[in-house]
């Protein structure tokens, strides 16, 4: 069960490997977390994962979940939750793809899309359906302010998220009144290997932040939160510039 | 038999509005309901609720049932020779007051607030201003009725089932669910009270005349202002007193000397904004209440409202901390352990947490409930929002101090403590628990606290 400031003992993330995953799986560790299941695609990542969390004293069960799957999802994940109760999903698989690629190869930009939208599509309705059954919980999802408002750099991964985000905050209200806590989380350029091969943008931050960010968030029960907080803001303005003056900025770099 | 009631998904919280979890809310009319409820609990089990006043999660069951005992609210039979009275366990410690004050006859323990209920005080074992002359609630329990996770309703007395009596005081709701009790009450001449009113300057002022003076009253408490610091840290107001005989009573009062007609304010109507009870605020509140009590005051009369129940004449209170709800700490440590109680004020104060008055007590012998919160010693109870930043990390800090003090945090206040912490403050955790699994061997009594920290 979380505790009054919504510090969970149990901890499901998927995409078990990823760096923002992490950082929050160790964080929470740190305050209440004990069991930590990690679902993702077998990996040398996901393995040195599990090593770690299991070193900073976490009970760690790895399972093999594909996003790319939506019809194993429900046997895989229904297994983790049979052993027990799950205070926290953290939904953190993604990619964020190449777009001068996958405007080339529709194939390569269906398989982002498909990966971002229909797979956290597909394990969010498991995971919900679960945590409205055991009638507590939080599921966390992490989206992008690139969802916010479409960019030519990269509109193919913001369109999936995009969607994911309308989804999640859809379901929010879904199981609101079921006694389960829906957050959509909104990082702007967090430093780790997805964007290890971009210049940094502004605003960049760290997995260690977006952590923290996330940590509070359930304090509050929020249901959606910007990392840094100060994106809220700029991407309030920036939503509503007009398209040429937005071009223009965001060509600017 | 059916349980003929609709099971509406209910989110249910605590007194400190924290951890909202989702239930199957039944409000059982006869024991016979109660009874098929429990027989029909799934694998997510069910827990009985009185009026809510845990501030945690005690009387939570997220994605099971929470059975509403406040249906079941019949008193059975006043011996009022004796002043006995035997009730179902949905009457609150308020309905007890409004019928048995006119017949001269008064609740042995009454917490801060009537708005308990028999069920409630049993399972909490609760404790009140007079605890070190007559204990805990349960001590004053001649026999409850107890439906056990088997299915079974059971007549329980300390003489014919010690371990089942005295598991189920303090047991928090899971040795079942209480269905009736039968409670030795206390003879008073008036409903009103004296009281004696000081200062005290600073902690160790304040425990050296807790120490000095306490056997002479029945009642005492000491309010403690946890902002003001340096020379001044745990200056306190004790308040002191007794039941007034009818003879110190002005002659006009005498006519109805037993008179109980509480006022109430209406309930506020939505959460306060967040932030309202920073530290500003709250301090400016403590100043004023310290400086507004005499600094000496003796044989005040004071109605029994006003005395036990201060906040009752404000309902829903809890909802000025906000969205994020607050978190009440009480702990306890032994006589020998003052310097434990004066670290963790330091620390406190030191860290201005916005805590409206905390309260100091000292209390008797402990008592004989296997998870029962009391032990002889010094407890201390403050309210803390939850929003504030880095609370759960310092809460923490002060287990460790308290536990190695050999001291324990009270769980019908809890709602964030450490599982692992449980076994060091509560010695009969394992009997506690191996008798649960005796008398619920599927599991059908269980709660979100229970849960949390694997009672
Ligand atoms: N980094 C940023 O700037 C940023 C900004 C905003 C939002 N986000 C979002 O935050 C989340 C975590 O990103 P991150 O920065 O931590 O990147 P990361 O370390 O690359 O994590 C992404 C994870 O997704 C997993 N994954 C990819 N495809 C999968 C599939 N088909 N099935 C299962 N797992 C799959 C990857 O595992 P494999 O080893 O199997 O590939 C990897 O562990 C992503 O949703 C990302 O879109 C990131």
């Amino acid at each position: 069960m979380k505790d009054a400031f919504g510090a969970p003992q149990s901890l499901l993330v998927l995409g078990g490997g990823s760096e923002i995953g992490l950082a929050t799986a160790r964080r929470l560790i740190a305050r209440r977390t004990r069991r930590v299941h990690l679902a993702g695609r077998p990996s040398p990542a996901l393995d040195a994962a599990a090593a770690e969390l299991t070193a900073l004293g976490a009970e760690v069960h790895v399972s093999a979940f594909d996003a790319l799957e939506p019809g194993t999802h429900e046997e895989v994940l229904g297994k983790i939750f049979a052993e027990g109760d799950i205070d926290m999903v953290l939904l953190a698989f993604g990619v964020l793809g190449d777009q001068a690629r996958d405007e080339q190869e529709p194939t390569a930009a269906v398989r982002v899309v498909t990966t971002n939208y229909t797979g956290a599509v597909s394990a969010s309705l498991v995971c919900g359906a679960a945590l409205q059954r055991q009638g507590h919980g939080s599921l966390v999802v992490l989206s992008s302010v690139a969802g916010e408002r479409a960019r030519r750099e990269n509109f193919i991964y913001g369109s999936s998220k995009a969607g994911l985000d309308a989804f999640t905050q859809g379901l929010g209200d879904a199981l609101h009144p079921c006694g389960v806590h829906v957050m959509a989380v909104r990082p702007g350029f967090v430093r780790t290997r997805m964007t290890g091969h971009l210049p940094a943008a502004p605003f960049a931050t760290t997995p260690e932040v977006v952590a923290a960010a996330i940590e509070a968030g359930l304090r509050r029960r929020a249901e959606v939160i910007w990392v840094p907080g100060r994106l809220r803001p700029v991407m309030a303005a920036l939503r509503h510039l007009p398209r040429p003056l937005f071009r223009r900025v965001t060509a600017a770099r | 038999m059916p349980v003929p009631l609709a099971p509406a998904i209910t989110s249910v919280t605590g007194w400190g509005r924290t951890a909202p979890t989702a239930a199957r809310l039944l409000r059982p009319g006869t024991y016979e309901e109660a009874v098929a409820a429990v027989r029909a609990a799934d694998n997510r089990g069910a827990i009985a609720r009185g009026l809510g006043r845990a501030y945690g999660d005690a009387a939570q069951n997220a994605g099971g049932v929470v059975l509403d005992m406040t249906a079941l609210d019949r008193i059975h039979e006043i011996d009022v020779v004796n002043g006995v009275v035997t009730c179902d366990a949905g009457v609150s410690l308020h309905r007890l007051m409004e019928v048995l004050l006119p017949l001269g006859w008064f609740v042995p323990v009454t917490p801060g607030t009537r708005y308990v209920t028999v069920g409630g005080a049993i399972g909490a074992d609760i404790h009140g201003k007079n605890h070190h002359v007559s204990g805990s609630f349960s001590r004053h329990v001649r026999a409850f009725e107890l439906l056990t996770g088997d299915g079974e309703t059971r007549l329980v007395t300390p003489e014919t089932e010690p371990d089942l009596f005295w598991a189920t005081a303090g047991g928090m709701g899971l040795t079942g669910v209480l269905l009736a009790a039968t409670i030795q009450l206390m003879p008073v001449e008036t409903s009103l009270m004296t009281v004696d009113t000081e200062r005290a300057t600073d902690l160790d002022d304040l425990m050296a005349r807790l120490t000095a003076t306490d056997h002479r009253y029945r009642y005492s408490v000491a309010w403690i202002d946890l902002l003001a610091r340096g020379a001044r840290t745990g200056r306190a107001v004790l308040t002191r007193g007794d039941h007034a005989p009818l003879d110190a009573l002005p002659r006009r009062a005498r006519n109805a000397p037993l008179a109980f007609r509480p006022r109430r304010l209406p309930a506020a109507p939505r959460p306060a904004p967040d932030g309202l009870l920073g530290r500003t605020t709250v301090g400016l509140f403590n100043e004023f209440w310290y400086r507004r009590a005499p600094r000496e005051q003796r044989g005040r009369l004071q109605k029994l409202a006003t005395f036990f129940h201060p906040l009752d004449g404000l309902p829903d209170w809890n909802l000025v901390y906000g969205r994020a709800g607050f978190v009440q700490y009480q702990f306890v440590v032994g006589h020998g352990q003052e310097d434990a109680l004066r670290s963790v004020v330091r620390r406190l104060s030191t860290r201005g947490c916005p805590s409206f008055l905390a309260v100091l007590k000292r209390f008797g012998a402990g008592d004989p409930g296997w998870l029962s919160f009391p032990m002889a010693g010094w407890t201390l109870a403050l309210d803390i929002p939850a929003a504030l930043p880095g609370l759960g990390a310092l809460l923490d800090e002060l287990d460790e101090e308290v536990a190695g003090a050999g001291g324990r945090v009270y769980l019908a206040k809890d709602s964030r403590l450490r599982p692992d912490m449980l076994g060091r403050m509560y010695p009969r955790l394992d009997d506690f628990r191996s008798l649960r699994a005796r008398y619920d061997p599927r599991g059908a009594i269980t709660s979100d606290l229970a849960r949390r920290l694997a009672l």
